[in-house]
């Protein structure tokens, strides 16, 4: 109020004073236009005569000239993407007389889809009329040789060379590499426009995506002589690009090939990663796609058929598919107790078939009925007993349970160069506080101890969690790029990755346990018995079988068909080998297998195979199927749903684990 | 509730459109401008009609903002100005933030629409540096001074670190002139001036090494024909070559054959100056100081020291962007990205620029003959 009394008193001033510094300001921006306008008559008027011949002369431009797209390699230099010549139709509306005639005849010619024309159509809407637009790309041998004896008829269209992308082996890597595409509206924006200057492709998804930087290199330019209608006449000088890097990625097509042969279709994941440095060798999805549909725009037909099929092989189920991890976490929860000193290996738990809160009537349930008796922790782990990890878990208390269980990069992204990684969901009171306002129940704990509850992972984050306990714990984020390359003569460079984290154990001893029940799991009476027989080295490894659905009753499920199984069940394994000094280490997720042993571990095992062979080793004699572990009755993890957390449990969360 | 909302969103819809509160010579003049924009695009764009349309398209609802925003009281707006000033310097910092080692980013993308926050600070920050001068003792103290200061150097530091130092520069000036026009004392303007002066070569070693090249460019064109010299040749060709009287709509060669770069956006004034020549320019200047004059006329008749701060530094901003980018078109500034008012293709700076006119309609409508 005070304030405003001031202003009203001063008011009158400070209008004359503003009055004098408006007429003050005005006329120093007139000056300023009339400079601006002295400058526009000095180029106009005094030096037209100049500029004018000048632009009359200005026949020399420069033009970008596109880098060649860097070249992919699996680690034994197979090619994975290339670039190969190719011809497309394009037509510059300017010349063209009478578009509409153009279009309705030219089909006979060259077969062209309604699609093709109206995205013609669309570009030439948003081109410059003078900039020649893509027709058809990629055209047959045929339509080239029809369209050149034909062409007098169409002025202003042509066949243009260019580079085109090329993925020698198709569907095997599409979810590794990726494919380019053309650019469109939104990368217009997003790229630098001197970089891609020429460029008509941009890396979409996979390796092609995530190094699009290194792949794609520096355009050059050639200074041509261009008449008055702007067509070039000459090329007068040559700046050459500098071509884009070439990859060499750490998988091995080989093994690649091997485990997704070993799914047989079946949809699911696997992974395989090296422990000592965290280079991916198998990056499985099943199924996959032709990437080589994409690149030069996928027809309406293709896409379509790929979008609606149930079993979504553009999905990339080893990067973004989450599932309920089972059992294959007790090794890891095992370690947790170790680390936290809340078990000694030789503690003992009774498992008698059911454990109950102590002071509460809930109830979980052991797989076997009767439970496996009086089991220390390597025996735990070898015949999956659940009362242990209840036990465990609860002993460990949820926070200390997440606390660790995060340093293997559950419930977060593991930092894979790849694009689109989900982080999955690791159970602890943080992400239940996003999701609800209830506080953490023990229940919960407690499933969370054998991988079911709120539990997600992806085959990637498990492949990785195995890794870091084979390598004795020393974590490193799971990457595909191992050298780089300038040009294919150049030698390629080693890209340096080194450990991304302390180790997540901290005495050898602890490590010796968990490798002595996860060996045990395969070698002795355990979940995987027989995986192991035939193959040179000790397999160390754990099963796991997620429930897709939670239970509604207690009674005891006694169906054992495998087929009614799978529709039930997803089947987990993970493995590393050798026991004693591991080199490889995988995870494999079938999205419908009825055990986790029986069905997801011999694709493990067929990896393994194919991994001694590629490491120069003999092909091992596959186990007799006799050998492997008969199919158990599936049993409910808890006799009594704990009431708040299973509304909140995703319906597919709940789990249990095979029987020996 | 709802219904009642219906009603008097209808109401004010009818009064807006029936008794719209304009300035009719400022809006002919804006519309001649819009028109004539209009035109270059089409010719400058190669007769690409989606271009014009989409432009048109912002026009229409820039013109629709003006319209509505005229109904605005000033006094409403001053209360609102703190809190747009600090949301839309907040906006910036998270564009900083999101933008950490991504190189040039100025985006913030909304899902439906992408927008710079840094051109919200074209009209918030006259609006308040003239809210904090608005209640003290005019002419400004040496302490009021520094506090516009700081409130003008926060964003501004901001929008150049992204880097964009175009619309940095128009956001400085923005607020300096509505310190300039508050009556700040000719020494203390000879004091500031001197100073910025001598901070110049310290700023020099701030700027990222394109803006320098950029600036290098400019004094020795001929030494990069092919880089950022290549801008400024061909858009001075395109300007000399235009003559007196211009080659005629739509027969520019140097954008055409694309000699030009960027003809549809920050050298649309070549193609201008091309087609239409001297007699184009002085045409158009002529209408830019006509919108100006205009703007500082309706400044000088405002009801209190907010409105008229406000209305005259958008006014005189208005000036910077014709000056600069005709400066940079005819090679006499550097190449920054600041566009030419109303004829750049561009959809924020047309929208912005138009609510700009918006704010002083309704300083013009609520002056003091009507109070």
């Amino acid at each position: 109020m005070k304030l405003g009394r001031t202003a009203f008193k001063e008011s009158r001033g400070e209008a004359d004073l503003f009055r004098r510094r408006a007429f003050a300001g005005f006329f120093l921006i007139l000056i300023g236009l009339v400079a601006l306008v002295g400058r526009y008559v000095v180029l106009q008027v005094q030096r037209h005569d100049e500029f004018a011949l000048r632009s009359q002369q200005n026949s020399i431009k420069p033009r970008p000239i596109p880098p060649a797209r860097g070249l992919i390699y699996d680690r034994n230099g197979v090619l994975l993407a290339d670039n190969v010549p190719a011809f497309r139709l394009e037509a510059t509306p300017d010349q063209v007389p009478d578009m509409d005639k153009m279009l309705a005849t030219i089909g006979s010619v060259v077969p062209l889809s309604d699609e093709d024309i109206e995205t013609f159509r669309k570009q030439v809407k948003q081109g410059r009329r003078f900039d020649g637009v893509p027709l058809k790309l990629k055209m047959t041998e045929d339509e080239i040789a029809r369209f050149a004896i034909n062409q007098w008829r169409f002025p202003g269209v042509e066949i243009v060379p260019y580079l085109t992308r090329r993925y020698p082996l198709g569907a095997h890597m599409a979810h590794v590499v990726g494919y380019v595409s053309r650019i469109d509206a939104d990368d217009v924006a997003r790229l630098d426009p001197t970089r891609y200057k020429g460029t008509t492709h941009v890396g979409r998804i996979g390796i092609e995506r995530s190094y699009e930087d290194l792949l794609h290199g520096t355009p050059g330019y050639e200074l041509v002589e261009v008449n008055a209608d702007g067509r070039v006449q000459q090329v007068l000088e040559t700046h050459a690009p500098t071509p884009g890097k070439n990859l060499y990625l750490s998988i091995d097509v080989r093994l690649q090939k091997a485990a997704e042969d070993a799914f047989n279709g079946r949809l699911g994941a696997a992974v395989a990663i090296d422990p000592r440095n965290g280079q991916v060798l198998a990056f499985v999805s099943v199924p996959s796609f032709d990437p080589n549909l994409f690149v030069n725009g996928i027809s309406g037909q293709d896409y379509h058929s790929l979008m609606t099929s149930e079993d979504k092989p553009l999905y990339n189920r080893a990067l973004r598919g989450v599932y309920p991890p089972g059992s294959t976490v007790k090794p890891f929860v095992a370690l947790a107790g170790l680390e936290y000193g809340v078990r000694r290996p030789g503690d003992t738990v009774l498992s008698t078939g059911e454990f109950c809160i102590p002071g509460q009537s809930r109830c979980y349930r052991d797989d076997k009925q009767g439970g496996d008796g009086t089991v220390n922790m390597v025996r735990a782990i070898e015949l999956s007993t659940n009362t242990y990890f209840y036990r465990l878990a609860l002993d460990l208390g949820i926070d200390r349970f997440s606390t660790f269980l995060r340093k293997f990069s559950f419930g977060e992204k593991t930092g894979i160069d790849l694009v689109g990684e989900v982080p999955g969901v690791l159970p602890s009171r943080e992400w239940k506080a996003t999701r609800s306002k209830a506080g953490w129940y023990p229940g919960e704990t407690i499933i969370s101890g054998i991988g079911q509850g709120y539990w997600a992972v992806t085959a990637l984050q498990l492949a990785h969690a195995t890794a870091t306990v084979a390598g004795k714990g020393v974590p490193y984020t799971p990457h595909l790029l191992m050298r780089t390359q300038d040009g294919v003569d150049a030698q390629p460079l080693d890209v340096p990755w080194s450990s991304s984290g302390p180790s997540v154990i901290t005495k050898t001893a602890n490590w010796d346990v968990i490798n002595q029940g996860m060996t045990a799991v395969i070698n002795g009476v355990g979940t995987g018995k027989g995986l192991g027989i035939g193959f040179p080295y000790v397999i160390a490894g754990k099963s796991g079988t997620a429930e897709r659905f939670s239970r509604t009753t207690n009674a005891y499920d006694t169906r054992k068909s495998t087929a009614y199984l799978a529709t039930r069940h997803r089947a987990l394994f993970i493995a590393f080998t050798p026991a004693e000094d591991p080199k490889i280490a995988v995870a494999v997720i079938l999205e419908a297998g009825a055990w986790g042993a029986k069905d997801s571990g011999p694709i493990a095992r067929k990896l393994l195979d194919q991994w001694v062979v590629d490491e120069g080793g003999e092909r091992p004699a596959p186990p007799a199927s006799s050998a492997l572990p008969p199919p158990a009755p599936a049993v409910p993890p808890p006799t009594q749903e704990p009431a708040d957390p299973s509304e909140l449990a995703p319906a597919d969360a709940a789990s249990t684990e095979d029987t020996p | 509730m709802i219904d009642t909302f219906a009603i008097r969103m209808q109401r004010f819809a009818r009064r807006v459109l029936r008794r719209p509160r304009v300035d009719l010579p400022l809006i002919g003049a804006l519309i001649v401008l819009g028109g004539v924009g209009l035109a270059t695009l089409y010719s400058a764009g190669g007769g690409n009609m989606g271009l014009v349309v989409g432009q048109a398209a912002r026009f229409g609802l820039g013109g629709l903002l003006i319209l509505v925003i005229s109904r605005i009281p000033p006094p409403v707006l001053r209360s609102w100005t703190p809190w747009l000033y600090v949301g839309s310097t907040c906006l910036l910092m998270v564009v900083a933030v999101l933008g950490e080692g991504r190189g040039a980013y100025r985006w913030l993308d909304l899902g439906v629409m992408r927008f710079q926050p840094s051109e919200l600070l074209k009209l918030t920050m006259p609006m308040m540096v003239a809210w904090y001068l608005h209640p003290r003792q005019l002419p400004p103290s040496w302490k009021d001074i520094v506090v516009v200061g700081m409130l003008i150097a926060i964003p501004a530091a901001l929008i150049a670190e992204q880097p964009d130092l175009g619309t940095a520069l128009l956001v400085v000036a923005a607020g300096a002139f509505a310190l300039f026009l508050s009556g700040m004392a000719w020494w203390r303007i000879g004091v500031l001036v001197g100073a910025v002066g001598a901070v110049i070569p310290v700023a020099w070693h701030f700027l990222h090494e394109y803006q320098r090249n950029r600036v290098r460019t400019l004094l020795d064109p001929e030494s990069d024909p092919l880089g950022n010299g290549w801008h400024i040749i061909q858009s001075q060709i395109a300007v000399g070559s235009g003559g007196v009287f211009g080659k005629g709509w739509q027969q520019g060669t140097q954008s055409r054959l694309e000699f030009l770069p960027e003809h549809t956006t920050d050298f649309i004034f070549a193609v201008f100056s091309e087609e239409f020549g001297l007699v184009g320019v002085i045409g158009i200047v002529l209408l830019y100081a006509f919108i100006i004059g205009r703007c500082l006329w309706i400044a000088m008749n405002a009801r209190d020291t907010y409105s008229r701060l406000l209305a005259g530094a958008i006014a005189m901003s208005f000036f910077v962007y014709v000056f600069v980018n005709g400066g940079m078109v005819a090679g006499m500034l550097p190449v920054v990205g600041v566009p030419m008012p109303l004829v750049s293709y561009g959809g924020t700076s047309a929208v912005s620029l138009l609510t700009g006119f918006g704010v002083l309609m309704s300083i013009h409508a609520n002056q003091k003959t009507h109070s």
